[in-house]
């Protein structure tokens, strides 16, 4: 039996709060940009397979253009030469977006600790989950999908987020 | 040792010290012979080396051994005909004045030349495009010096524009401003990459379009350039193994295989026969694997979504087998110096028959999808024919270079591993297109099978180890219970395994072409140079011959069918 206002509307409309609904459309649609450099993205090619199908999550649509993504997945390792194509990517995708950091490169540099490696790249941009491992199973891109998933439902559509976020590139 | 080779060139070469290592005859030569000596060893009938495998530097600063100069720069070439391989080491006086180029004998040597002075700072003379390859157009010095620090990273703010570079390639073609005009149209230049799809990691390729024709293509590469050689230097050989798995993550475990083969080929550790088998049939069924993955990503740049469920499923349930043999899917550090890290789980035969099984199938089921396709047909033949002479000026082997008409691989040439004992056949394509490079995968796919029945088969039982204890870690029961145990189980650890003082090369067949490691030891346990001869970064630097006067969605296909892996690529 509906209560307060939606006792007197009918049964015909629902009410909710803007956020929850905001939050349940991004959590289920979300269109990945695989931003795939090494071996971390083949990686990703056997979540998106038939096996584990990264469609359970609907999270299927890759995008290529980052102006249709709103989770940039970084597969691998990032130089300091591929470092400023990597900010403008992230720069070019919509409002909200969601970073995961795939791999030990991406996290952390991983073994590469030398001249022309970016020590992780959360040096970049800002980064919301990190996958370890070198390279991570799929099943723990599908982890961090659900991590994801998590975070968006905590979150408010009248909230920026990581707007005084500053890199070594800014 | 090849020793008619070694008579063959010192007849040649007279006044030249000629000294041998491993399979090749050392030839130490001083810049100003260089030219006369490289052309005489291209063109000279009886000689005919025409494959320059890889061009590379040494840097001495650190070296125990006082050296008649700090640098030295060093050419590899095949005679891939008669199996000869000659190294020829140019001393280097002042790196800034720096040696001839040898860009007028072989085309591979523009991209080697490149990379030499990119790391070590050594300038050719007469060199067309001598600018940085690998490290970015802001870095100042030269990250192979001994005196560069290893951990001295410098930020990249902007990218290289390139226009430069394809405004002088197009003059090279010889367009200009009033050609265009003349057909009243616009030159389009359209930038693919580093980060696009169909760049398969992060390759830039640059085209000049009148239309959606290629006028003129220029490359960059260097996006995944991750220091391979400057950390195997601060590490043990063993240690470098890891690494190894990350070059071309394809087909990993024939990296570590690669790599093992030659350290073991210069500390004359013979390895058992088991593990001899082993590695014949592992490298064999990551050969397939990599194969795998190349034609399914072809194939979706095609369009052929379906044949990347077919085969690209059959490689993910293979990683059941290679999970559970080494512990993980794709970065296996199975080998070790001296043999493989542990034997066959028992039951292993039952699970291969399986995934070859299921391989045959999936293979099987994507060419019928693709051999009587007509528009794969249209799409494959014919275009971006690259012809046998121009392959091998470029430095081609492997799969590529096969499709291009040349019998060349190492299994049958030089062979290892008692390769010459099995039955296969080398396919070869006629015309060097798409479609010749794409269909010699497939075939190869079903002879690396067969090889594995054959080697299933014959594989002995034994240890797969060698039981040298300057090689091998004594066994737990020893180290914990005698000191002579311990104290070689810290050395090896700490220490690492000693190579000899020395210079050496070694090659193996990998999935994609020949793929070699150019060493120097200073008698550590470390290596004091560890150079990989990459089989794609030559093949990248042919592409723009391959693509200029095609469509630009031809090229896009084209680089899936060279099998570029940015790892391998760019180490």
């Amino acid at each position: 039996m509906a209560l307060g206002l939606e006792a007197s509307l009918g049964d015909t409309v629902l009410t909710t709060k803007l956020d929850a609904v905001i939050n349940w459309g991004r959590e289920y649609s979300l269109w990945p940009f695989v931003f795939g450099t090494a071996c971390c993205a083949i990686e990703f090619m056997s979540a998106a397979a038939s096996q584990l199908d990264i469609s359970r999550w609907g999270a299927e649509v890759v995008r290529f253009s980052p102006r249709q993504a709103d989770l940039l997945l970084v597969c691998g390792t990032i130089s300091y030469k591929q470092a400023p194509i990597l900010k403008r990517i992230y720069e070019q995708m919509p409002e909200p977006k969601w970073v995961v950091a795939m791999g030990a490169c991406a996290s952390s540099g991983g073994v590469y600790d030398n001249y022309c490696t970016v020590q992780g790249i959360d040096t970049i941009i800002p980064v919301d989950v990190y996958i370890s491992g070198c390279p991570p199973r799929p099943e723990a891109v599908l982890d961090a999908l659900m991590k994801i998933q998590d975070q968006i439902k905590g979150e408010s559509v009248l909230n920026d987020r990581h707007k005084d976020f500053k890199g070594i590139l800014d | 040792m090849n020793t008619t080779a070694l008579e063959l060139i010192q007849a040649a070469f007279p006044d030249v010290p000629c000294t041998s290592s491993i399979d090749a005859v050392v030839l130490t030569v001083q810049p100003e012979q260089l030219e006369t000596t490289l052309s005489r060893l291209k063109n000279d009938p009886t000689l005919n080396f025409g494959l320059l495998l890889d061009v590379t530097g040494v840097d001495f600063l650190e070296y125990p051994t006082p050296q008649a100069t700090r640098f030295l720069v060093v050419y590899t070439i095949r005679n891939w005909e008669k199996n000869m391989l000659v190294e020829v080491r140019v001393p280097v006086a002042d790196p800034a004045v720096g040696i001839p180029t040898a860009t007028k004998f072989w085309d591979s040597a523009n991209w080697g030349e490149r990379e030499t002075y990119d790391q070590y700072g050594i300038v050719f003379q007469g060199h067309p495009d001598l600018r940085r390859i690998l490290n970015h157009w802001q870095f100042q010095g030269h990250p192979l010096r001994k005196d560069y620090a290893i951990e001295n990273g410098q930020i990249c703010y902007e990218s290289d524009s390139l226009e430069k570079e394809i405004k002088d390639r197009l003059a090279s073609k010889g367009v200009n401003k009033t050609t265009m005009e003349e057909i009243n149209t616009e030159i389009m230049y359209l930038n693919l990459g580093p980060s696009h799809p169909a760049t398969h990691g992060a390759i830039r390729i640059l085209t000049a379009l009148d239309g959606e024709t290629i006028l003129a293509n220029v490359n960059e590469i260097g996006y995944l350039h991750r220091g391979f050689e400057k950390t195997a230097e601060n590490r043990t050989y063993n240690q470098v193994i890891p690494l190894t798995d990350r070059l071309n993550y394809c087909s990993a475990l024939m990296n570590n295989i690669a790599y093992a083969k030659a350290v073991e080929s210069w500390l004359g550790v013979e390895i058992t026969e088991r593990a001899k088998f082993m590695r014949v049939i592992l490298s064999e069924f990551f050969r397939v694997q990599d194969h795998l993955v190349c034609i399914a990503a072809n194939l979706v740049d095609m369009g052929g979504l379906t044949n990347y469920w077919y085969l690209y499923n059959e490689k993910e349930a293979s990683y059941d087998l290679i999970s559970r043999l080494t512990g993980a899917r794709l970065t296996s550090s199975f080998t070790r110096i001296g043999g493989m890290y542990r034997d066959f789980y028992e039951g292993w035969e039952a699970d291969m028959e399986t995934h070859l099984h299921g391989i045959e199938k999936g293979v099987s089921d994507s060419l019928k999808l693709v051999l009587k396709n007509r528009i794969v047909h249209d799409r494959t033949q014919n275009v971006c024919v690259m012809p046998a002479d121009k392959a091998l000026s470029y430095g081609y082997t492997g799969p590529c270079l096969r499709a291009s008409g040349v019998p060349f691989d190492l299994r049958k040439d030089n062979p290892y591993y008692h390769y010459e004992t099995f039955d296969f056949t080398i396919p070869l394509g006629s015309k060097g297109d798409i479609y010749d490079r794409i269909m010699i995968r497939y075939e190869e796919i079903f002879q690396s099978i067969s090889i594995i029945r054959q080697a299933m088969k014959m594989m002995p039982a034994g240890p797969v180890f060698v039981s040298d204890n300057h090689v091998a870690l004594p066994p737990k029961a020893e180290v914990y219970k005698n000191i002579e145990g311990l104290a070689s189980h810290f050395k090896l650890i700490f220490e690492g395994v000693k190579a000899p003082a020395g210079e050496w090369y070694d090659s193996f067949e990998a999935a994609n072409g020949e793929l070699g490691f150019y060493f120097v030891s200073d008698g550590s346990g470390r290596p004091y140079k560890c150079k990989v001869r990459p089989p794609c970064f030559y093949m990248m630097s042919g592409f723009h011959e391959m693509v200029e006067g095609e469509m630009i969605a031809d090229a896009v296909i084209n680089l899936g069918s060279i099998n570029i892996i940015g790892g391998e690529l760019d180490r």
